[in-house]
């Protein structure tokens, strides 16, 4: 394991760079215990007891956790680990059984998912969201909140153009930011996995957010892109915003996340800085698999499939029998 | 697996012919049971007129058998309050009040039957004073009011309660059967079907077309044309189910259409359909050959007709059919599992447009079922099928769409909630109550009784 | 066969108050379903409750024709109050089943024996024209001769109807070219998207559905003008099946679609109408009895209409002016 983690970070000087010139925030992190739920110098997300059980299943029980300002913050575990639920609960997409969570010090249970994005908490989605039959442009530009031509009488007196030609300014710097300007009149869902990944973020930025959730970015990324996504994600930090994501990229996870939160059967189990959670053995067994932080072997691959087939040759046979 | 699946087909008809034979053997046999119960107060004789003629039939019940009590004065008037006639019993305990007009002029009308308390014995109190009689067919109707001691057995409201609670049940049964066939191909599928009733009315109309072939077919004696006429509904409906996938949804599915296109297309097909359905068989409601007048049994107080519990019976050995297959073999799980996840499904083996097939044939020839068991108990027209499909949907919904228990649960409490809902509001307001109470229950349990809330996002 | 007449009644059907009315109605359903994604097949309601408003204040508590109009509009917008708070939360085919149930609720609840007094049950009302008759500015009959040609009466509609239809065409172009309309195109393509970007989507799936029954109201108003008359059986759930076959002749999402759309259909409703009535009609008819009776010739129109909206929904669902890439149907 310590080898496979040196090539990662070898391979990687832009994610050493960065932590190069890493701000204040980041620093705090330093004198925080390494252990579920402990507190933070300056949290923007406090969540406390938060459980979601789906019929007999609980998906999500949460006792206690802080997320730190102005930091990358990575929400990993296993599949089925109760990452995407909670992030659904705490940007209000999915109500939970019990428990409070609160944004910058404000209590948000029972706050709809609209306003938790206009207190500046914006999240993407694991299944890219674009809307596939708008222009690039357009897309970008529901992003604005405050929009004085979204109100029927407004709109209907067509008094929003001036706003309107601010909102496009904003939108083709960010679509210049994100590579995307050449796209800009194109459908959206003309737009490839990465692009759309994306076009996504960009959208989210036009919220101005403090807390920008981005659920699996790296998933359907071809590697050309994940680089350069990466630089996006690290750039948001950059200008002072709080990143919290969900990923199984292990390696994206160990390159830019400062902080890393594990959850397992929806429990916070291990977290720390990305070095030490990655080498706590049992979090790495327990969670994580044993092949983790390799890349499948031809052979272990085979293996795998091998084993695959024969089982489902197996019941098959039983199937037939019956 | 193909093995199993036509061994569980073939079981399926087996057995099916089987309720629809006994059933109709039995509907011949009883009667006379009945009748050899009850031979003091004899069951009225038809008159052989042209005009129909309403028989009032009054028994005694304090005395087993029971007796006929004579001299009653009873009334008949028609929905505006009008009389229109009055008789006075007999020996036999009959009175016969005949309708003015022509049959023709009294279709589709109801009267109401009411016996004068005053004429009745000192001792006797009726169980029910007045009856509603509507003339559906050109046929003389009976009406029975059994006497019973002073003290009164039944309450008003609860006789009548009871006997709305049966009828309900019997549309309660058909209901769920057509509810059960959207309720699954909404669940392997995805279409919300705009033109499920028109499989309904389909039914209805196969059974009414073998039904008017020439001649009667007869076993040991027994006319058993129209029971034949509805498992050939039931066949050709199957059939009917799987050309509508085979030449429509199957195709469409391919085509990778959406599934509010879908719906849209199904409206079209309904309209359609229904103007095909009117084009062949014209606007009038019509009648099987058989059990177009049979005389009702009274248990206790309340009035059952032996085709309707034929109908009830048959009904519910289908539905117990059905979902034991969908519970507990191969292709039911395999359908429930593509209700859950078809590409999972598809993935572990099961082939998923074979399931979806099946699912077709098996709603349409459910669904043309209760056409043509509805059509035996109320007679049919063209649109008999889209009148109901708002119950049917209502009845999806309220269980829970895409549910198999959902669609059966909620068909009864729809069945029943039109039926007894006239005891509190005019019947014309029926079918508002049950829809009333969909938008009810949608607003405190959207995912339906027995659904379960999807996760979001 | 008789083209010449069969071109002018389709003609006078075409662009009269009959088209008014449905091209009144997709637009409301364009608003729904076309914009906004939401499936509602109560339009007939929303008609039917505006239309008897509208006859109910002159004639139920004997005051203005006029103030029954807004008495209309006003209860148009409860009546989405009421079906939008528990429907618009859930799954789009929720809300189709709930409409479709909230209008035949509607349709047997005025049309019921009980409440004839009122609502005079299936025979519905009559006499409240007077006031809108009076302001009737032609005489004569009015169009081109040997072409087509109007009654006066029919005219007057046709020239308030047509009026409602352009003003509601501006309406509906003002705001969908708005960011208002941008979020109600989001909403059509993905709610949650809508919803994280910090837009209160049930508000504006409730205003989209106000709005659009509004335009509802305006049909029901001309429906009852129309006749002089108005009765349960103009309102039936085969109105709003009608009204979706115009959107989508015209193309949904397209300002000009439903007007479009509703021309075309009505030109080719009452053309094969009138052509099958003249083929099975008079002593030698073109198709014998035995295959078609004269009864059966008013059913082929329905029949061609089910099936042209399945081939169009099938091969062609962007309708004539759509653009296939931007089209409402195919999502979820």
């Amino acid at each position: 394991m310590p080898a496979e983690q040196t090539t990662a970070a070898a391979g990687d000087t832009p994610g050493n760079g960065s932590r190069a010139d890493s701000t204040a925030a980041r620093e705090a992190l330093n004198q925080v215990d390494h252990r579920p739920g402990s507190a933070k110098p300056d949290p923007i997300v406090v969540a406390d007891n938060v459980t979601r059980q789906f019929g007999g299943l609980t998906a999500v029980d949460v006792e206690h956790v802080e997320i730190q300002r102005g930091v990358i913050t990575a929400l990993i575990g296993p599949n089925g680990a109760g990452k995407t639920t909670f992030f659904n609960v705490l940007t209000g997409f999915d109500k939970p059984q019990s428990g409070t969570w609160s944004f910058n010090g404000r209590p948000l249970s029972g706050v709809p998912a609209y306003q938790v994005a206009r207190m500046g908490m914006v999240r993407t989605f694991q299944l890219t969201k674009v809307l596939a039959k708008l222009h690039v442009v357009e897309n970008m530009r529901l992003g604005a909140t405050g929009q004085s031509g979204e109100r029927f009488l407004s709109a209907l007196l067509q008094r929003w153009g001036g706003q309107e030609r601010q909102i496009t300014d904003k939108a083709d710097k960010l679509l210049e930011r994100f590579l995307l300007d050449k796209k800009r009149n194109d459908f959206a869902g003309s737009l490839s996995g990465g692009q759309r990944k994306l076009l996504e973020m960009a959208r989210a930025l036009m919220a101005d957010p403090e807390l920008v959730m981005l659920d699996e970015p790296m998933a359907g990324v071809n590697p050309a892109l994940k680089q350069s996504l990466l630089g996006h994600v690290k750039s948001l930090r950059d200008e002072g915003r709080t990143v919290l994501f969900v990923e199984h990229d292990m390696d994206m996870v160990r390159d830019i996340s400062d902080w890393v939160i594990v959850m397992a059967q929806g429990t916070i189990v291990a977290e720390g800085p990305p070095d030490s959670v990655m080498a706590n053995k049992s979090v790495i067994d327990a969670y994580l698999g044993s092949h983790h932080d390799q890349d499948l072997s031809e052979d272990v691959e085979e293996e795998i499939i091998a084993a695959a087939e024969a089982e489902i040759a197996g019941t098959t046979k039983t199937e037939e029998r019956k | 697996m193909h093995v199993g699946l036509t061994r569980i087909a073939a079981l399926f008809a087996a057995f099916f012919v089987a309720v629809v034979v006994l059933s109709g053997s039995a509907q011949a046999a009883v009667p006379s049971v009945s009748a050899g119960g009850s031979a003091e107060c004899a069951l009225p004789e038809a008159t052989d007129d042209d005009s129909i003629s309403i028989l009032v039939r009054i028994c005694d019940r304090r005395d087993e058998p029971q007796t006929p009590v004579e001299g009653v004065t009873t009334i008949v008037e028609d929905s505006s309050g009008q009389v229109v006639g009055e008789g006075t019993t007999g020996a036999d305990g009959t009175a016969i009040v005949d309708l003015p007009g022509t049959a023709i002029d009294n279709l589709g009308q109801s009267f109401t039957v009411r016996i004068d308390e005053q004429s009745l014995p000192e001792d006797t109190q009726p169980e029910v004073l007045e009856r509603t009689v509507a003339i559906n067919l050109d046929s003389d109707q009976s009406v029975t009011f059994p006497i019973g001691a002073a003290e009164g057995a039944g309450s008003g409201i609860g006789v009548q309660a009871a006997q709305l609670f049966v009828g309900g049940i019997v549309f309660s049964v058909l209901l769920a059967m057509a509810a059960l066939g959207l309720s699954m191909i909404f669940g392997t599928t995805g279409l919300t079907n705009f033109s499920h009733g028109e499989l309904v009315t389909f039914g209805a109309l196969a059974a009414f077309a073998v039904d008017q072939l020439p001649g009667a077919i007869r076993v040991g004696g027994i006319n058993i044309t129209v029971a034949v006429a509805v498992v050939a509904a039931f066949v050709l409906s199957g059939v009917f189910g799987w050309v509508n996938d085979a030449g429509l949804w199957r195709p469409l599915r391919r085509r990778g259409t959406g599934v509010i296109a879908m719906m849209i297309v199904s409206i079209g097909l309904s309209i359609f359909l229904r103007n095909v359905y009117q084009y062949l068989a014209g606007a009038q409601s019509r009648n099987y050959s058989q059990f177009s007048a049979t005389q009702p049994w009274e248990i206790g107080p309340i009035l059952l007709t032996p085709k309707e519990l034929i109908v009830a019976l048959v009904g519910m050995a289908m539905l117990v059919a059905v979902t034991s297959l969908l519970q507990f073999t191969r292709l039911g799980k395999a359908t429930r599992s593509v209700a859950d996840n078809p590409a999972l499904s598809s993935a572990t083996g099961i082939n998923v447009e074979r399931v979806i097939n099946l699912v077709w044939i098996g709603g349409a020839a459910l669904a043309g079922l209760a056409g043509a068991l509805l059509g035996l108990t109320q007679g049919f027209d063209y649109q008999i099928g889209f009148k109901l499909l708002l119950l049917i949907f209502a009845a999806t919904v309220l269980g829970g769409l895409g549910t198999i228990w959902g669609a059966i649960v909620g068909a009864f409490i729809i069945g029943l909630l039109t039926e007894l809902s006239t005891l509190l509001v005019p019947a014309e307001f029926k079918f508002v109550s049950a829809l009333l109470v969909l938008i009810i229950v949608l607003l405190i349990r959207p995912q339906g009784l027995l659904g379960r809330a999807q996760r979001v996002g | 066969m008789d083209f010449q007449t069969i071109l002018s009644l389709s003609l006078q059907s075409a662009l009269g108050p009959t088209a008014v009315i449905y091209a009144l109605a997709a637009i409301g359903l364009n608003v729904h379903f076309g914009y906004t994604g939401l499936l509602n097949f109560g339009q007939a309601g929303f008609m039917m409750v505006a239309g008897y408003a509208l006859v109910s204040f002159p004639i139920v508590l004997g005051l203005s024709l006029w103030l029954g109009a807004l008495a209309g509009l006003l209860l148009t917008v409860v009546l989405a109050l009421l079906l939008g708070v528990p429907t618009l939360r859930l799954r789009a085919d929720y809300l189709a089943i709930v409409t479709i149930a909230a209008a035949e609720i509607i349709r047997q609840s005025i049309g019921a024996a009980t409440l004839s007094d009122t609502f005079g049950g299936q025979d519905g009302l009559t006499g409240f024209i007077e006031p809108f008759r009076a302001l009737n500015p032609y005489t004569g009959s009015i169009g081109i001769p040997g072409l087509v040609t109007w009654s006066a009466f029919d005219f007057w509609v046709m020239t308030v109807g047509w009026v409602l239809v352009a003003i509601s065409c501006v309406v509906i172009w003002l705001l969908m070219r708005s960011p208002w309309g941008r979020v109600l195109k989001s909403i059509r393509e993905d709610e949650d998207a809508v919803r994280s970007l910090g837009k209160n989507v049930y508000s504006y799936k409730m205003q989209a559905l106000m709005l659009g029954g509004l335009f509802g109201a305006l049909a029901g108003f001309i429906t009852a003008l129309r006749s002089a008359s108005i009765g349960p059986s103009f309102f039936a759930t085969d109105v709003t099946f009608f009204a979706y076959t115009v959107l989508l002749i015209g193309g949904a999402a397209r300002v000009l679609g439903p007007v479009a759309g509703s021309i075309i259909f009505w030109f080719l409703i009452s053309g094969l109408g009138i052509f099958f009535a003249q083929a099975t009609g008079g002593a030698d008819p073109l198709i014998p009895a035995s295959i078609m009776t004269s009864t059966q010739a008013s059913l082929m129109r329905f029949i061609f209409l089910g099936l042209g909206l399945m081939l169009l929904m099938i091969f062609r669902p962007q309708g004539i002016f759509g653009d296939r890439r931007e089209l409402a149907i195919d999502a979820r």
